[in-house]
């Protein structure tokens, strides 16, 4: 009984979705388009996500030594800073290690490379550079430093550049605040537009559900083949939203690479695209499926 | 086996459709509801399927209290009454066939079974030909067939017809008549809501005259006289 009113119901379902081919037509491409608004979301989020840290890598505090501080004792500086919860890595350049990247970095200047000869010794001074693991946190971090009051230390230049450093914090904060926001009021945007639709699809067949309801169906026997089209109707949308995707991030994904070399969008998707097919199936079909469900609940009080 | 026990339905002051009205059908039994429009034959009909709710009083089928059933297991109770509508409230997206076949899927009939009662029905109804055919592609009087055909097909213990035949050729409605008459005998009660005189009174079987909603005459093989 259980499974000749599956089978039944399975195939009533099917028999709908092709029947009202207008109608499905218009609700797979209203879902297509939200699938693709949720798809771009994260993609969106993913980019935003490596440019953000790119950026926030770039900022950092150094501390640099007077030229007679011992390597020991700032390696024991060092320790005490990597013991901070706010520090993400900190990475010493010696004395040495900072002529080496000042003459690598001039390399081929012939005036600079005199005037070292001139000055006959090294006159770059050792550094830390520390970087945060969140940039708001920098200040945290010098306070500690000032209030250490280490005799080797000669300056922090995080008091040079403690505006930009605060102003870009904040910025990064505001970023992923309000495109998180944005994302999910997008994605509860289209997803509105779908159960509309679906709804309105459901509103034409009113009638019919009450004359099924009083020819002597079951609620379930009625509610069951929309339930069964809310899953074609997902499940073709998150199809065809992929097949829209593949080209399309083809396409993409050289000239990102221009911009933002950091992020191979095409790569992304090939790697997360067991995930993301589960995204745009899982998220097709729930709401496919939960639409229907919510919308016909009225029609079926007869 | 149907029993209305003191039921009113009143839409508002100006509209009362049933007043007060008690009535007993037995099994088997051939019952006419005659009545001018507006006397409360459609709102009698659809308050025994529970397509509306009475005001007042209690409705019963076979002991069981349809107006304490909840809505949810109305359907259990609609399996057993075959109702042919006024409107014939076909399914506009199923075919002649299917429209018969849907309520013996709902009723969980076996495949065998469908497959060899709706032919058959449809024969019954003289439709074997328009099978196939959509209810827009029928004409009214064959979409009132269906809706017979329909209504029939479950072997139901009671059939409900308002103004069943209506729609239909004095030749035709002769047929359904004879056709009802005939389930009847086979032990099926059928209560039939009809302005047609001729049917009633060459019938000779009970008939209930309803004016402004209340019984005005319950006569043991009447006659359509009063109106």
């Amino acid at each position: 009984m259980f499974f000749t009113n599956l089978r039944r119901i399975t195939k009533t379902g099917i028999l709908n979705y092709k029947r009202n081919g207008w109608l499905s037509t218009a609700t797979v491409l209203v879902m297509v388009l939200m699938l693709f608004v949720i798809g771009n979301l994260v993609f969106t989020g993913a980019l935003a996500s490596v440019i953000l840290s790119s950026f926030e890598s770039k900022v950092d505090i150094s501390v640099y030594f007077l030229p007679d501080a011992s390597e020991n004792s700032i390696i024991s500086i060092q320790k005490e800073l990597e013991a901070l919860p706010d520090v993400r890595d900190i990475h010493y350049i010696s004395r040495d290690a900072a002529l080496e990247l000042f003459r690598n970095r001039h390399k081929g200047n012939q005036l600079i490379a005199a005037a070292l000869e001139e000055i006959g010794e090294n006159p770059l001074q050792a550094s830390l550079n520390i970087r945060a693991k969140d940039p708001s946190r920098y200040a945290a971090i010098s306070e500690f430093l000032l209030q250490k009051n280490y005799r080797e230390v000669d300056k922090i230049n995080y008091f040079e550049n403690q505006q930009v450093i605060e102003r870009m914090g904040a910025i990064f904060k505001t970023l992923r605040g309000s495109g998180t926001f944005l994302a999910f009021f997008l994605a509860f945007i289209a997803i509105l537009v779908t159960f509309n639709t679906i709804r309105l699809a459901i509103y034409t067949m009113r009638e019919e559900i009450g004359i099924m309801r009083l020819v002597g169906a079951s609620k379930w026997f009625i509610r069951g083949p929309f339930i069964v089209s809310g899953i074609l109707y997902g499940a073709t949308s998150a199809l065809i939203t992929l097949m829209v995707f593949f080209p399309l991030i083809w396409l993409i994904s050289p000239r990102l690479a221009l911009l933002v070399p950091e992020f191979d969008i095409f790569q992304y998707f090939l790697n997360n695209l067991f995930m993301f097919a589960i995204l745009m199936f899982g998220g097709g079909i729930i709401i496919g499926v939960l639409s229907s469900w919510i919308a016909i609940r009225r029609y079926l009080q007869v | 086996m149907i029993f209305f026990d003191n039921v009113s339905k009143i839409y508002n002051h100006h509209s009362v459709a049933l007043k007060n009205v008690t009535l007993r059908m037995e099994p088997k039994e051939f019952v006419f509801i005659v009545g001018s429009s507006g006397a409360g034959k459609t709102t009698l009909l659809k308050l025994l399927i529970r397509e509306e709710m009475p005001t007042d009083g209690k409705i019963f089928l076979d002991g069981i209290e349809v107006t304490d059933i909840g809505i949810g297991e109305m359907h259990k109770v609609r399996r057993r009454i075959g109702t042919v509508f006024q409107d014939y409230k076909l399914l506009p997206t199923k075919t002649a066939y299917e429209n018969i076949s849907f309520v013996m899927e709902a009723a969980g009939r076996a495949d065998a079974e469908i497959e060899e009662d709706v032919p058959e029905v449809l024969e019954l109804v003289g439709l074997s030909d328009k099978r196939d055919n959509f209810p827009n592609q029928l004409s009214g009087g064959e979409k009132q067939r269906v809706a017979i055909a329909r209504a029939l097909v479950n072997r139901p213990d009671v059939i409900l017809a308002d103004e069943a035949t209506g729609d239909l050729d004095p030749i035709n409605t002769l047929e359904i008549v004879k056709l009802l008459q005939k389930i009847n005998e086979l032990g099926t009660t059928v209560v039939l809501a009809t302005h047609n005189k001729e049917i009633v009174n060459s019938a000779d079987r009970r008939v209930i005259v309803l004016d402004k909603g209340e019984i005005i005459s319950d006569k043991e093989k009447g006659k359509y006289l009063l109106i």
